[in-house]
């Protein structure tokens, strides 16, 4: 993409006789451009994403309460109804405890939005040949189960830093929870990995596409319990109800934000609707086919690799819609919990974690590696028999006798060629 | 300037730095949870370093084990231990003088060990550039279990990957039979 824009303004600057071939390929210019471009679309789906999650909280708890929601601000359905809370967030006194750590009271929700933040680095739009995505790693979905358990830090400093007692048994409890449910939310995720072989997102995108029957939910009874595993984690672990304990307000007045008002309390709140539209986009990558819709629309309307790239570039723009529409319905879901389900205890929070999720996770585990060792050739709970250029891929990687064929980054390096085993 | 600007380079000055100004910043500051928050910036400036070589595994696995779970863990120390609001830490001369003495040896040592071995030479421009981005993670994998793919007459590291697993696992179990074995057994009738 940079050597692209640097023979874009190369092409511009042409036309201004004096400044003809001033931009280099690799200049830093191209580099620099490309990487706001990608910072820029995602700070706007992450501030955008919670300008749209909190009106929609508002209405998703006025349904199910048998209310309105807001209805005034902005026409009918209230659609301004963020706007104006943004605004009075802005205007309200920025207040801190006299005992506080100001220092750390000022940066904790800087780190907190920081760490929800980066995740999105990591996370693909789009796959084949040119996916979307800021940073293609090769180890995408480790890279975002780290960084997504960096958010509690933010939140541990908050809670210390305000000299409240209130705070600091929210971030307590907050940073229990989040370190209990990381165990069962990587165990949830490796099942995917294990499916694919890859711990490419991108790559484990790609080998779902098709119908919804090669989606990786359905692929066995197993995965259709690590999926439902890894909601119940996704949904602890971003600190939503019914596992608020953090900010449990009928015990803690707010838990770790107490101290907080106006604009910093609102970035721990972008914070959590960063992290929670994160933990559904991977989820929709890791067990719904990510970009791939349950129907192969666009391999039917020809947007593939196959006829070009602009046609690929279409069939990728429509991916992106899929997957943002697969995210926003799992924040959905994650609000009817909310309005749904009564606040858990302590220790019913920690009980559901080490004697439910853990072990169910751990025996689904097995059984999906069992299935796949029995059935590499099937998908769809085995009902459906896949050809074998579906499952006799797997990732280059170098060898003694030179480097692996295909690795550009930005590519799939896949072969079909040396996979052992019993594909027959 | 006749050539253009070597980029990596210069990250690697903007994350080394970072790295080593909050390291000291750790030992400066009298703060416990302020060193804890120092340490995860040295620490998450060390995993830049690690994405900037092409190390995209160690990286993650820096962020995961180092900055996540180590701090977490810390914390949790502090504020299980600590009776004031604001800890602060004293430290006195001597322990200064022993510490900066330590510290000092093993900066030599290192900076001794990092000069002299040849292979750690550092390449010129046009041999670094030449270098293709390789993904790590899956000779990683295989290594650990005991396929080299760089070299197939090299000895991989099933063996240690298989000790240490057991090893934690029997860590994990003794920890939780701690945790539970302080706890006063009451009859509950019925």
């Amino acid at each position: 993409m940079a050597i692209g824009i640097n023979k874009l303004l190369n092409w511009l600057l042409s036309w201004l006789p004096f400044l003809h071939g001033s931009v280099a390929p690799d200049s830093i210019v191209g580099y620099v451009i490309a990487s706001l471009i990608h910072i820029g679309l995602l700070i706007n789906l992450v501030a955008v994403g919670a300008l749209l999650f909190i009106w929609m909280e508002r209405k998703v708890a006025g349904r199910i309460q048998d209310r309105l929601g807001p209805t005034r601000v902005g026409g009918k359905f209230g659609w301004l109804q963020t706007l104006a809370d943004g605004l009075k967030l802005i205007t309200k006194e920025d207040l801190m405890p006299g005992d506080a750590d100001g220092f750390l009271f000022r940066i904790a929700p800087y780190v907190s939005f920081c760490a929800s933040f980066t995740v999105f680095f990591a996370i693909p739009f789009a796959g084949r040949d040119m996916p979307f995505v800021a940073q293609h790693l090769n180890v995408g979905v480790f890279f975002i189960l780290a960084v997504l358990g960096l958010e509690v830090f933010g939140v541990i400093l908050a809670g210390y830093a305000s000299a409240s007692k209130w705070s600091l048994f929210g971030a307590m409890r907050e940073a229990a929870q989040v370190v209990s449910y990381e165990v069962p939310l990587g165990m949830c995720a490796v099942v995917p990995v294990m499916l694919a072989g890859s711990m490419d997102l991108v790559y484990i995108g790609d080998r779902q596409a098709g119908w919804f029957t090669s989606w990786y939910v359905f692929h066995d009874p197993f995965t259709f319990i690590i999926f439902w595993v890894y909601f119940t984690c996704a949904t602890a672990s971003v600190n939503r109800a019914p596992f608020d304990l953090a900010e449990a307000e009928s015990e803690l007045v707010a838990g770790f934000h107490t101290e907080y008002s106006g604009l910093r309390w609102s970035f721990f709140f972008m914070a959590e609707y960063g992290s929670m539209l994160a933990v559904s986009l991977l989820a929709s990558i890791l067990f719904f086919g990510g970009w791939n819709g349950p129907i192969p629309i666009t391999r039917w309307l020809g947007a593939t690799p196959a006829f070009g790239w602009r046609h690929e570039y279409v069939g990728n723009l429509l991916g992106c819609l899929n997957i943002l529409a697969k995210g926003v319905l799992g924040v959905t879901a994650m609000m009817w919990v909310r309005w749904t389900l009564p606040r858990l205890r302590i220790d019913q929070v920690i009980t559901v974690c080490l004697k439910y999720c853990v072990p169910i996770a751990a025996v689904a585990f097995l059984g999906a590696t069992w299935w796949q060792y029995q059935w590499p050739d099937r998908a769809f709970f085995g009902l459906r028999a896949l050809p074998p250029s579906a499952y006799m891929l797997r990732e280059n990687w170098p060898t003694a006798e030179g480097p692996a064929a295909n690795t550009q980054p930005g590519q799939n390096a896949v072969s079909t060629t040396a996979v052992a085993g019993r594909a027959s | 300037m006749d050539q253009p600007i070597y980029w990596p380079s210069v990250f690697f000055l903007l994350f080394g730095t970072a790295a080593c100004v909050f390291a000291v910043a750790v030992v400066l500051s009298a703060n416990i949870v302020r060193m804890a928050f120092y340490l995860v910036l040295s620490l998450a400036a060390t995993a830049g370093l690690f994405f900037l070589a092409g190390a995209d595994f160690v990286g993650s696995m820096q962020l995961l084990i180092y900055v996540g779970g180590t701090l977490v863990l810390l914390v949790f120390g502090v504020m299980l231990t600590s009776q004031d609001r604001f800890i602060s830490m004293k430290t006195s001369r001597e322990e200064m003088i022993v510490a900066a003495l330590v510290g000092a040896c093993l900066l030599s040592v290192l900076v001794w060990a990092a000069v002299s071995v040849p292979e750690w030479k550092g390449l010129d421009r046009a041999a670094a550039e030449a270098i293709p981005l390789q993904p790590t993670a899956s000779p990683l994998g295989m290594g650990l279990l005991g396929v080299r793919v760089d070299g197939p007459d090299r000895s991989g590291y099933l063996l240690i990957f298989e000790i240490i697993s057991v090893h934690l696992l029997v860590v994990l179990v003794g920890a939780a039979y701690l945790a539970r074995a302080k706890r006063k057994r009451t009859m509950v009738a019925g």
